[in-house]
C-alpha cells in the first residue's frame, strides 16, 4: 500500500504530464507574441488580443450593416448591390409618407406603420408584465421554500425551448379544437376562436412571449437578489423594519442595476419579436399581430417582387429605434453610477 | 520489407488514381423537389432507371418544403446558387433563370408537340424549351356528398351559381351542425377563377394588368359577406396576415367542411386520407355572370441556366419527359397530365377509388371550360403580384381593418408599386 507521500508524488507527476502540452503551447506562442509586443509596444497588446473578436464582429455585424445601409438607397429586383438601381432616399420617403402619423391607413406604406404601432403596443404590455412577473418569481424563488431548486428549473425550462417549439405548443393549446377550448366546453362554456379576434391574438402573443422568456430575466433578478448582503436584512430585522419598507428601501434600490439591465434587454428583445408570434398567429388576424420585423421579412422575402431596398430602409429605421434604446440604457447606467 | 512497402505504395497510388478518375467522371445533378403526395417516390424510381442507364451521372433529389420553393429558391437563383433542376409553381415568375433546353434535347419537335401551350407559361413570349409540367392543375370545389345525403338536401347540379352553392351548403351545415359550411384555400389564385367567372378581366385593353373591376368586386363582395354571415369561417382566412397560404384540406378531411374550394392536386391526398370515410366529391366550377371557370395552373420541372452541366441536365430532362415515363408518373401520382398526348389518349390511373376516379374525370373535363382570361392570367409571369395583393387586402377588409373600397384602392397601389419596382432594372 503506497504511503501518502507516494500518492502526492504520483499526483504531481500526472499534473506535470497534463500541463506539458499547455506549457508547450505557451513556449510556441512566446516567440511570436514577444515579436509582436516589440512592434506594437505593451500598450498595443490589448488590441492584438481583441483583434480576433473585432474581426468576427466586423465581418458578421459591421460589414452587413454597411451593406444593408447601402441597399436602403437602391431599388429594383436585383440581388447584388452592384446590379441595383440607385434611388437616393426614395425608399425612406415612401416609408415615411403619411398624412397623419397616428393613423396608419393614411400612410402610403400602411403596413409599415401598423407594424410599428403593433410593436409599440406589444412592448408596452410585454415588458411591463415580463419585468413584474420575473421580479415576483425571483422574490419567491429567493426565499427558503420547499423544492426551490425544482421550481427554479421549472421556470427556466421554457428558455431552453426553440421559439418555434414554444409557439407550436401554444398553438395546439389555443386552436378551435385545442386543449383550452376542450376545457371551456367541458365546463359548459362556448369555444373561443382566439386567433380570429385581434385582442385575443395580441393577448396570447404577449402571454406566450412572457412565458417563454420569463425564466431568463428571473435568473438575472435572482442573481441580483443573492448579491445583496444578508447583513442589511438582519440589521433591518433587528430594527423592526416592516417587510414593505425593507423591499422599498433595501431590496429595490440595490436591485436597480439588475432591473435596468432586464428592462433594456426585454425592450430590445421585444422590438425584435418575430419567430414566436409568426408561428403562433402568422401576424393575424389581418395585421393585428404583424410586427415590424415581420413587415421587413414579408417585404424582403415573401412577395413575388422581393423589395430588398424597402426592407433595408425599414430595417435601418428599426436599427435606429434599437440604437436609441441602447443609448438610453447607457445613459441611465452612467447616471446611476455617477450618483 | 522494402518490397512490401513499395508494393503497398504502388497499389495505393493506383487505387487512388482509379478512384479519382471515377469521381471525376461522375457528374452530380441536384434536383429541388417538393411533395404533395407520393410523387417524390415515383420520380425517384424513374430517376433510378436513368442512373442505371447513365452510370456517369448521379441525381440527388433534394426534397424541401413547398414554402422553400416559393421563398428560398428565388433567392438562391438570384445568387447563382440554385439547383440544376427544380420543381416550381411560379412558372413564369422565375423564367429568367431557366435554361433553354433546345440544344440539349434529342427531339425538340416532340417537346413542342407534347407540351406546346405550357412551354409558353414557362418562357413567355419566346420559343425556349425550359421544362415540362409535372402536373396540370385546375381549381375547383370538393363537396362532402355524404353530408348532403344525411341532410337530405339536393346537391346543386351543372350550371349552379356560387349563390346556389352558398345557399345549399348553409342548409346542410345548419341541419347537421357542421362548423364550416364553405372553405376556400387562402390563395389569390383560388379567388381568381371565381372572380373571372363573375366577369373580372384581370387585364386592360392594352394587356396591362388591371386587377380591380366590377367582376372582381362582385366576387370580393360575396367573399366578404360570406365571412360576415358565417358561410365561411374567419378562422382560416382571418387568422393570418399578408399573402400567407393556408389550406382547409385538413378540416375537409375531418368532416368539418361541407364545401371546399381548392383544386385537382388534392385528389391523391384525399384518396389516401379520407378513403371511403365519406363521399368526397369533386363538382364542376360554379358559375358567375360571365362564365363557369376555375383557374389552370400546375407544377413544372424546369432546368436552371446556372447549371454547370447543361448537357447532362438536358439528357435527364429528355429522359423524364418521355411519354412512357410520364405515363407512369401521372398514373401513379393521380396527377392530371401536362402532356398533350397523354391528356388525349388517357392515363391508367393507379386507383380503384370511385371518388378519386370521378374527381380526375371532373377536373380533366373542366379543362375545356376554362376561360381564356384564366389562361392569360396563368401565363402572365407576374401573376403572383396580383394574387398576393388580392388575398392580403381582401383579408384585411374581411377582418375589419379596411373597408372594401379601401381594400380595392390598396390592391391597385400594391400592384402598381410592385410592378414599378420590377421595372427598375
Amino acid at each position: 500500500m503506497p504511503i501518502a507521500k507516494d500518492r502526492i508524488s504520483i499526483s504531481d507527476r500526472l499534473s506535470a504530464v497534463a500541463a506539458w502540452p499547455v506549457l508547450l503551447i505557451f513556449k510556441l506562442l512566446d516567440y511570436p507574441l514577444s515579436l509582436v509586443q516589440r512592434i506594437v509596444g505593451v500598450k498595443g497588446m490589448p488590441w492584438i488580443f481583441l483583434l480576433p473578436n473585432l474581426a468576427f464582429f466586423g465581418l458578421f455585424v459591421v460589414i452587413p450593416l454597411g451593406i444593408n445601409f447601402a441597399f436602403s438607397f437602391t431599388g429594383g429586383p436585383e440581388l447584388f448591390l452592384s446590379d441595383r438601381v440607385y434611388t437616393g432616399t426614395e425608399q425612406y420617403a415612401f416609408l415615411l409618407d403619411c398624412e397623419t402619423f397616428g393613423d396608419p391607413i393614411t400612410c402610403r406604406e400602411d403596413r409599415f406603420w401598423k407594424g410599428l404601432y403593433n410593436t409599440a403596443i406589444f412592448i408596452i404590455f410585454q415588458v411591463t408584465f415580463l419585468v413584474l412577473f420575473s421580479m415576483i418569481t425571483a422574490l419567491i424563488l429567493n426565499r427558503k421554500i420547499r423544492a426551490r431548486g425544482f421550481f427554479r428549473a421549472v421556470f427556466f425550462f421554457p428558455v431552453l425551448l426553440s421559439p418555434v417549439v414554444v409557439a407550436l405548443i401554444w398553438k395546439w393549446v389555443l386552436l378551435r379544437d385545442g386543449i383550452l377550448n376542450a376545457f371551456l366546453v367541458s365546463i359548459g362554456m362556448d369555444k373561443i376562436l382566439f386567433f380570429v379576434s385581434p385582442e385575443w391574438s395580441m393577448f396570447w402573443a404577449v402571454f406566450v412571449s412572457i412565458w417563454a422568456h420569463m425564466g431568463f430575466y428571473t435568473l438575472i433578478i435572482l442573481a441580483g437578489l443573492q448579491a445583496i448582503q444578508p447583513d442589511l436584512y438582519e440589521a433591518a430585522e433587528m430594527d423592526g423594519t416592516s417587510t414593505e419598507r425593507v423591499f422599498w428601501r433595501i431590496t429595490l434600490p440595490l436591485l436597480w442595476p439588475n432591473l435596468l439591465v432586464v428592462v433594456v434587454l426585454a425592450l430590445i428583445k421585444g422590438v425584435q419579436i418575430f419567430d414566436e408570434v409568426f408561428v403562433l398567429t402568422g401576424g393575424g388576424p389581418g395585421t393585428a399581430t404583424q410586427f415590424i420585423v415581420q413587415y421587413i421579412y414579408n417585404t424582403g422575402f415573401t412577395e413575388q417582387v422581393q423589395n430588398f431596398g424597402l426592407a433595408s430602409a425599414a430595417s435601418m429605421v428599426l436599427g435606429g429605434v434599437l440604437f436609441v434604446l441602447t443609448m438610453t440604457q447607457l445613459a441611465a447606467t452612467r447616471a446611476r453610477d455617477n450618483g | 520489407m522494402t518490397f512490401n512497402f513499395k508494393t503497398l505504395l504502388t497499389v495505393s497510388s493506383l487505387a487512388t488514381s482509379l478512384m479519382a478518375s471515377s469521381a471525376l467522371a461522375e457528374t452530380e445533378l441536384r434536383m429541388m423537389w417538393y411533395n404533395d403526395g407520393n410523387e417524390g417516390e415515383v420520380i425517384q424510381s424513374i430517376i433510378d432507371r436513368f442512373e442505371a442507364d447513365n452510370p456517369d451521372i448521379s441525381v440527388v433529389l433534394d426534397v424541401v418544403p413547398y414554402k422553400s420553393v416559393l421563398e428560398s429558391l428565388p433567392i438562391q437563383l438570384a445568387a447563382g446558387q440554385g439547383p440544376d433542376i427544380a420543381r416550381v409553381t411560379d412558372l413564369g415568375g422565375l423564367s429568367e433563370h431557366y435554361l433553354d433546353l433546345s440544344p440539349y434535347v434529342s427531339n425538340t419537335a416532340y417537346w413542342e408537340e407534347s407540351f406546346g401551350p405550357f412551354l409558353n407559361w414557362l418562357a413567355p413570349n419566346s420559343d425556349r424549351i425550359s421544362g415540362f409540367m409535372t402536373q396540370l392543375t385546375v381549381t375547383g370545389p370538393y363537396v362532402n356528398k355524404t353530408l348532403f345525403e344525411q341532410a337530405e338536401v339536393a346537391m346543386p347540379g351543372d350550371g349552379a351559381t356560387w349563390d346556389d352553392w352558398a345557399d345549399a351548403v348553409n342548409e346542410v351545415a345548419s341541419k347537421l351542425d357542421i362548423p364550416i359550411p364553405m372553405a376556400w384555400d387562402r390563395s389569390g389564385h383560388r379567388v381568381a377563377g371565381p372572380a373571372i367567372a363573375m366577369g373580372a378581366n384581370m387585364f386592360d385593353a392594352d394587356g396591362n394588368p388591371a386587377l380591380v373591376d366590377d367582376g372582381l368586386k362582385a366576387m370580393a363582395q360575396r367573399l366578404y359577406d360570406w365571412h360576415q354571415d358565417g358561410t365561411m369561417s374567419k378562422e382560416l382566412w382571418g387568422s393570418v396576415s399578408g399573402s400567407t397560404y393556408l389550406g382547409a384540406n385538413e378540416d375537409f378531411a375531418n368532416g368539418q367542411v361541407v364545401f371546399y374550394m381548392s383544386g385537382s392536386w388534392q385528389i391523391p391526398q384525399f384518396a389516401d386520407k379520407i378513403g371511403d370515410a365519406f363521399d368526397w366529391w369533386a363538382v364542376p366550377a360554379p358559375c358567375g355572370d360571365a362564365a363557369c371557370t376555375g383557374m389552370p395552373g400546375g407544377a413544372a420541372l424546369v432546368a436552371m441556366a446556372d447549371t454547370e452541366h447543361p448537357e447532362e441536365v438536358g439528357k435527364l430532362m429528355d429522359f423524364l419527359a418521355q411519354e412512357d415515363n410520364l405515363a407512369e408518373f401521372y398514373g401513379a401520382t393521380l396527377f392530371i397530365p401536362g402532356h398533350l398526348g397523354l391528356a388525349t389518349g388517357g392515363v391508367d390511373f393507379a386507383t380503384v377509388d370511385p371518388r378519386a376516379k370521378h374527381a380526375l374525370e371532373t377536373f380533366s373535363g373542366a379543362v375545356p371550360t376554362i376561360s381564356q382570361t384564366a389562361f392569360d392570367l396563368q401565363g402572365y409571369k407576374n401573376n403572383r403580384v396580383l394574387f398576393n395583393a388580392l388575398i392580403s387586402r381582401l383579408n384585411e377588409a374581411i377582418v375589419g381593418e379596411l373597408t372594401l373600397d379601401q381594400a380595392y384602392e390598396r390592391m391597385e397601389s400594391d400592384v402598381a408599386k410592385q410592378l414599378e419596382e420590377l421595372a427598375r432594372k
